[in-house]
């Protein structure tokens, strides 16, 4: 069994240096924040204006007037601001975002990353700020699951779906492995034990190596 | 100076077929509801709306469409909730309805340069993907960059917390959002807010000044502090 989704945001907010300015995409990124603690002073951007979103709000709290970009009514944490859409995509494409993690369909072994457009048919586009960040922060990391639902990989030679941006994802955190784009293609830095070297080749399309230093990938159980 | 005034409607039918309207708001928060489910009963035909979403369904921005009082939509996020179509994806199918999608920090900027008197930038956002299509590219820098063109608009319907008299309006959290940008940009603002007051506003809860606003409209909504 590979990680969870809770199990995969767990393994990201590991990497996060203390005191860095991190924007969190929907889905699964957005569970990151529930394994920072306090202490480590990381300030979460939201793109609809706030630098400081705290933990979701109880219903007794919540406010609809203060909500994140995924439209969940949030609380801030102390030293919060709050700005409107043009100073907030300022600081987004002023490169004054340390970390975007973002959801993907698709990275492609030059780091190309689709996941905005999943080529539904008559479905209207939703891009959202995904360009904006994947393009101006400082780093770019995917959450993701290794493989769809039909055992595809989604580490891939060259996207198949609509680009978001090219050449910006540095690190991939999937359910069997943490991931480096590098300029010789994939890195396995860790990986689950239940999954050998050979399967992971199997399971991913495009060039991969494991790391000479290759950890095992752990995570903790998480009850949510 | 009072710019507050008593009946929406005779304000919003200034708003006559064709019109481009920006409307404020970004998921619930700042959405002008008032001034919107008064437009929707005037009615006024072959509108470009420019708006962060239209993804749900039951929302004002989406009813207008809904209504078949719009022809052309800006914005960052198209897609109808759920697998099904949405009536405003199906309105697109039918090419009844033009669309016009643009990145998040795209959309804002350039709406903030339609009030800045820059008539366009250029931005790499957007570069080698399907948003970027069709646009003059240059590399500036030693980064490939497309140009984007300012926007403006004929009606900013913003939704506030408290506003003076003179104009001047302050916000609740992030029901900001595009609210003080959409202003700078069209010829004509109104503004509704939960809050009328006929003394100022202290200069440092000031952030949208008086000069961007025209009408002022008590909106339906209750007041949650800020």
């Amino acid at each position: 069994m590979g990680l969870d989704k809770s199990q995969i945001a767990w393994r990201a907010a590991q990497d996060l240096k203390n005191g860095s300015v991190v924007n969190l995409g929907l889905g699964t990124p957005v569970l990151v924040s529930n394994f920072v603690e306090s202490s480590r002073d990381i300030f979460f951007q939201s793109e609809n204006g706030i630098l400081g979103v705290g933990p979701e709000a109880t219903q007794k709290a919540a406010n609809p007037d203060l909500v994140d970009a995924g439209s969940r009514k949030v609380t801030l944490i102390p030293g919060a601001s709050i700005f409107d859409s043009a100073a907030s995509f300022a600081m987004i494409r002023g490169g004054h975002v340390d970390v975007t993690i973002l959801g993907a369909f698709e990275v492609s072994v030059s780091g190309d990353l689709a996941n905005w457009d999943s080529g539904a048919a008559d479905k209207a586009p939703l891009v959202g700020g995904a360009m904006d960040l994947a393009v101006s922060a400082k780093t770019t990391w995917v959450l993701m699951q290794h493989n769809t639902k039909d055992n595809k990989s989604r580490l891939v030679k060259d996207c198949s779906l609509p680009l978001t941006a090219k050449n910006c994802v540095e690190r991939i955190y999937t359910d069997i492995a943490v991931i480096d784009v590098t300029s010789d293609g994939f890195l396995a830095r860790e990986l689950i034990p239940s999954v050998s070297e050979e399967e992971l080749r199997n399971r991913t399309s495009g060039n991969i190596k494991l790391a000479s230093d290759c950890c095992v990938l752990n995570a903790p159980n998480i009850t949510s | 100076m009072d710019k507050r005034r008593q009946s929406a409607v005779k304000v919003l039918k200034e708003i006559k077929d064709g019109s481009t309207i920006m409307i404020s708001g970004f998921g619930e928060a700042g959405v002008p509801n008032t001034l919107l489910s008064q437009l929707k009963d005037l009615h006024p035909t072959n509108l470009t709306i420019v708006v962060n979403s239209v993804t749900r369904p039951h929302s004002l921005p989406h009813a207008l469409i809904e209504a078949n009082m719009v022809s052309k939509v800006i914005t960052t996020s198209a897609r109808g909730r759920g697998k099904g179509l949405s009536k405003f994806e199906e309105k697109l199918r039918e090419g009844e309805v033009e669309l016009e999608c643009l990145p998040q920090g795209t959309f804002s900027e350039r709406i903030r340069a339609g009030g800045a008197g820059i008539p366009a930038f250029f931005t790499p956002v957007g570069y080698g993907t399907k948003l970027g299509e069709g646009k003059e590219t240059r590399n500036i820098q030693g980064k490939d960059c497309v140009l984007e063109e300012a926007l403006t608009g004929d009606f900013a319907l913003i939704s506030a917390n408290k506003a003076d008299r003179f104009g001047n309006v302050n916000f609740s959290y992030t029901q900001m959002n595009f609210g003080p940008i959409m202003a700078t940009a069209c010829t004509t603002t109104i503004v509704e807010a939960r809050l009328l007051l006929e003394e100022p506003l202290p200069h440092s809860h000031i952030q949208l000044p008086s000069v961007y606003v025209d009408y002022l409209i008590e909106s339906e909504e209750t007041d949650h502090g800020s």
